[in-house]
C-alpha cells in the first residue's frame, strides 16, 4: 500500500461568518485518480483553491508525503508539485503554443539582461510534450492556442503540468464545456497521467466521466464529504442521487416516467 | 524570430494590419499630395510628431496589451514640462535637477496609478481618469501659486539642451526622433526577444492563469504604469527644453492620439495581443495622416475625418486578421470541430 502524496486532515474553511468547508479529510496516492463530485456550490472550487495555495484553510492540516505543509501562495504549491488546470485550460488564446506552454519559465539563451527567448526550443519541447500525451495532431508550436479545440487546449494544459514535474494534478471540471469526443480525449490523457504515476484530483459533476477514470470517489455536499468510496462500490444512480442530495433525483425520474406513461409518451411541458 | 514563412505565420503577426494601413496611407498621400512629404523636410514634420507621440504610445500600448489603460499621460506631459520649467527656469536651479525631479514625478504618479489599480481592482480607466484630473489640478494650482502665471520660460544650454531638446541632422529633426528610435529598439528587445514580454502577453490574455503560472503580475502592472507616466513626463520635459517654455494646458491630445496609434498598430483593446513594431507603424501612420494633409489640396480640417475612418478601418481589419490567424493552420491540417 503506497502512502498518499497529498492529504487533507480535518480541513475547515470559512469566509467571515460563512462556513464553506467542514472537516474535510481526503487523500490521494500516486497513480490514483480521486474524483471530487458535487453539485454547484458544494465547495469544490474552494477545496481546489486550498489545495493549490490560493486560499489558506481556517483550520486543519495539509500533508504532503506525510509531512505537514502550508501553501501561502499558488507559487509555493506549484513548486511542491501541485498543478491546477482550469476549465478552459488556463491558457492564453492569442499566444502561440510554445509561448503559452512556457509562460513564467521561458527557455532562454544568452546572458544577464540580454537573455533571449528561445522560440525554437520552446516550440519543439511543447509539441513533443503534447504528442507524448497522445495528441498527435498538434505539430506546429507557432499555432495560436485559441485555434485549438477545447479538448486540445485541456490536453496542452495537462501536458504542460506533467512536463513541469507536477506530482498532483488538479483538474477543475476539464470536461464540462466539451463535446463527447473531446471529453474522451481528455479522459484518455487523465489515464495517461495516472499511468505515469501522478496523483490526479478530478473535479466534475458528470458522473459518467468520473466513473470512466476514477479509482476513488468523494462526494461533497454543502461543504462536507458526504460519501467517500472506492471504484465499484456504488452504481451511477447511487452517485447521482448522492450528488443531488439524496433520493430527489430518483423520485424526479419516477415522476417523469409516470407522466410520460399517462400522456402517450410525451414528456411534461417545461415549467413556466 | 521568423524562421518559417507561411501565410499563417504572417497573419499571426499583430503588425500585419498596421503595415498594410501604413502602406495605404502612404499611397493615399502620394496620390493626392505628391511625394513632397517623403522628402527630408516633409519627413521631418511627421517624424517629429511621430517621435513625441511614439515615446508615449509604446508604453501605453504595452499597458493595453497587459489589459490596462493609462489616460493620465495627458496630464503628465504638461506636468513634466512645468516641473522642469519651474525648477530650472523660474527658480534658476541646475537643469539636471529639473530633469531629475520631472522624471521622478513621473515615477511617483506611475507608482500611485499602479498601486491603486493593483490594490483596489478599480478599472484602470477610472483610476487614471482620477489621476488625470488630479495632476491637471496640481499643475495649474502650483504653477499659478509659484509663478503667478500659466506659462513659464526656460532657457537651457549645453549638453542638456543637446540631449533633450535640440534639432539634429540639419536642424529640422528633433532629438526626440533619436530617443524614439532607440527606445523602440529597446522595447522590441524586451517585449519580443527577451522572456519578459511573454509575461505581459500572458497577463493580458488571462491574469489569473498568469499569476498562477508564477508571473509577478502586480509588480509588472506597477512597472508598466511607472513606464507610461515617466515616458509622458519625459516627453513634456523635452518639449519644454526644446521650445524654451512650458504651458499648464496642452497634452490632452496625447491621450487619444496615443490610443489611436496603439489600436491602429494592431493592439487588442482587451489585451493579450499586439506588438511594438505594430505600435511603431501605427504611430507613423497617425503622424502621416495629421501632417500629410498639409501637402495635399485638402482643407486640413478634414484630417480628423481621415483619422476616424482610419481607426475604424484598422480595427475591423485587425479583427479580421486575428480571426484568420486563429484558424490559419487549423484549416491546413484538416478541419476538425
Amino acid at each position: 500500500m503506497t502512502a498518499p502524496i497529498l492529504a487533507l486532515r480535518g480541513v475547515n474553511k470559512s469566509f467571515g461568518p460563512i462556513d464553506v468547508l467542514h472537516d474535510i479529510t481526503l487523500e490521494v496516492k500516486p497513480g490514483e485518480v480521486l474524483c471530487l463530485l458535487g453539485d454547484n456550490g458544494a465547495g469544490k472550487s474552494t477545496l481546489i483553491k486550498i489545495m493549490s495555495g490560493v486560499h489558506q484553510p481556517s483550520s486543519g492540516m495539509i500533508e504532503m508525503d506525510g509531512q505537514p505543509v502550508s501553501f501561502p501562495t499558488p507559487r509555493v504549491a506549484a513548486e511542491a508539485g501541485i498543478s491546477t488546470v482550469h476549465q478552459f485550460g488556463g491558457t492564453f488564446p492569442l499566444m502561440s503554443i510554445g509561448r503559452s506552454f512556457f509562460v513564467g519559465v521561458e527557455p532562454t539563451w544568452g546572458w544577464g539582461p540580454f537573455r533571449v527567448y528561445d522560440r525554437k526550443r520552446a516550440n519543439a519541447i511543447a509539441v513533443k510534450a503534447v504528442q507524448d500525451m497522445g495528441i498527435t495532431r498538434i505539430s506546429d508550436g507557432d499555432r495560436l492556442v485559441g485555434g485549438l479545440s477545447g479538448g486540445e487546449r485541456q490536453s496542452l494544459a495537462i501536458a504542460r503540468a506533467v512536463h513541469f514535474g507536477a506530482r498532483v494534478l488538479i483538474l477543475d471540471e476539464p470536461t464540462a464545456a466539451l463535446g463527447v469526443k473531446q471529453a474522451t480525449h481528455v479522459l484518455r490523457i487523465v489515464n495517461e497521467a495516472k499511468r505515469r504515476g501522478l496523483a490526479v484530483i478530478f473535479i466534475t459533476h458528470q458522473v459518467m466521466h468520473a466513473m470512466a477514470v476514477g479509482d476513488h470517489f468523494a462526494v461533497l455536499i454543502r461543504g462536507a464529504v458526504a460519501a467517500d468510496f472506492k471504484k465499484g462500490e456504488k452504481t451511477r444512480e447511487e452517485i447521482t442521487d448522492l450528488m443531488a442530495g439524496g433520493a430527489s433525483m430518483a423520485s424526479l425520474e419516477a415522476e417523469i416516467e409516470g407522466f410520460m406513461a399517462s400522456h402517450d409518451g410525451h414528456p411534461p411541458p417545461p415549467a413556466e | 524570430m521568423s524562421a518559417s514563412f507561411s501565410p499563417g505565420g504572417l497573419l499571426r503577426r499583430p503588425e500585419a494590419g498596421a503595415a498594410l494601413g501604413l502602406i495605404a496611407v502612404l499611397v493615399f498621400f502620394a496620390i493626392f499630395g505628391g511625394l513632397t512629404f517623403l522628402k527630408p523636410a516633409g519627413m521631418a514634420s511627421w517624424l517629429n510628431v511621430a517621435a513625441n507621440l511614439g515615446v508615449i504610445a509604446i508604453p501605453l500600448g504595452l499597458l493595453m496589451i497587459a489589459g490596462e489603460l493609462d489616460i493620465s499621460v495627458g496630464a503628465m506631459v504638461p506636468f513634466g514640462a512645468m516641473t522642469v520649467a519651474v525648477i530650472s527656469g523660474h527658480y534658476g536651479l541646475p537643469i539636471w535637477l529639473g530633469v531629475a525631479v520631472a522624471l521622478s514625478f513621473g515615477v511617483i504618479v506611475g507608482l500611485v496609478n499602479g498601486v491603486l489599480v493593483v490594490k483596489t481592482a478599480v478599472p484602470s480607466l477610472i483610476v487614471t481618469l482620477g489621476s488625470l484630473f488630479a495632476v491637471q489640478g496640481i499643475v495649474l494650482g502650483l504653477t499659478v501659486l509659484i509663478t503667478k502665471s500659466t506659462s513659464v520660460a526656460l532657457t537651457v544650454e549645453g549638453p542638456a539642451k543637446a540631449l533633450f531638446g535640440d534639432f539634429v541632422l540639419g536642424g529640422q529633426l528633433q532629438v526626440m526622433v533619436l530617443w524614439w528610435l532607440g527606445l523602440s529598439a529597446l522595447y522590441i528587445f524586451f517585449v519580443h526577444v527577451s522572456p519578459f514580454g511573454n509575461w505581459i502577453f500572458a497577463m493580458g490574455g488571462d491574469k489569473v492563469s498568469a499569476r498562477n503560472a508564477g508571473i509577478p503580475t502586480d509588480r509588472l502592472t506597477i512597472i508598466l504604469f511607472v513606464l507610461s507616466a515617466t515616458s509622458a513626463a519625459f516627453v513634456g520635459m523635452c518639449q519644454a527644453i526644446l521650445y524654451n517654455s512650458a504651458q499648464v494646458a496642452g497634452g490632452q491630445s496625447f491621450i487619444f492620439n496615443a490610443i489611436i496609434s496603439v489600436v491602429v498598430g494592431g493592439v487588442l483593446l482587451t489585451g493579450g495581443f499586439g506588438s511594438v513594431v505594430g505600435i511603431f507603424f501605427g504611430t507613423i501612420t497617425f503622424a502621416i495622416v495629421t501632417q500629410g494633409i498639409y501637402y495635399t489640396d485638402f482643407d486640413r480640417n478634414w484630417s480628423s475625418l481621415i483619422i476616424g475612418v482610419l481607426l475604424l478601418g484598422a480595427v475591423l481589419m485587425n479583427n479580421t486578421f486575428r480571426k484568420m490567424a486563429l484558424s490559419a493552420t487549423t484549416k491546413k491540417k484538416g478541419a476538425k470541430v
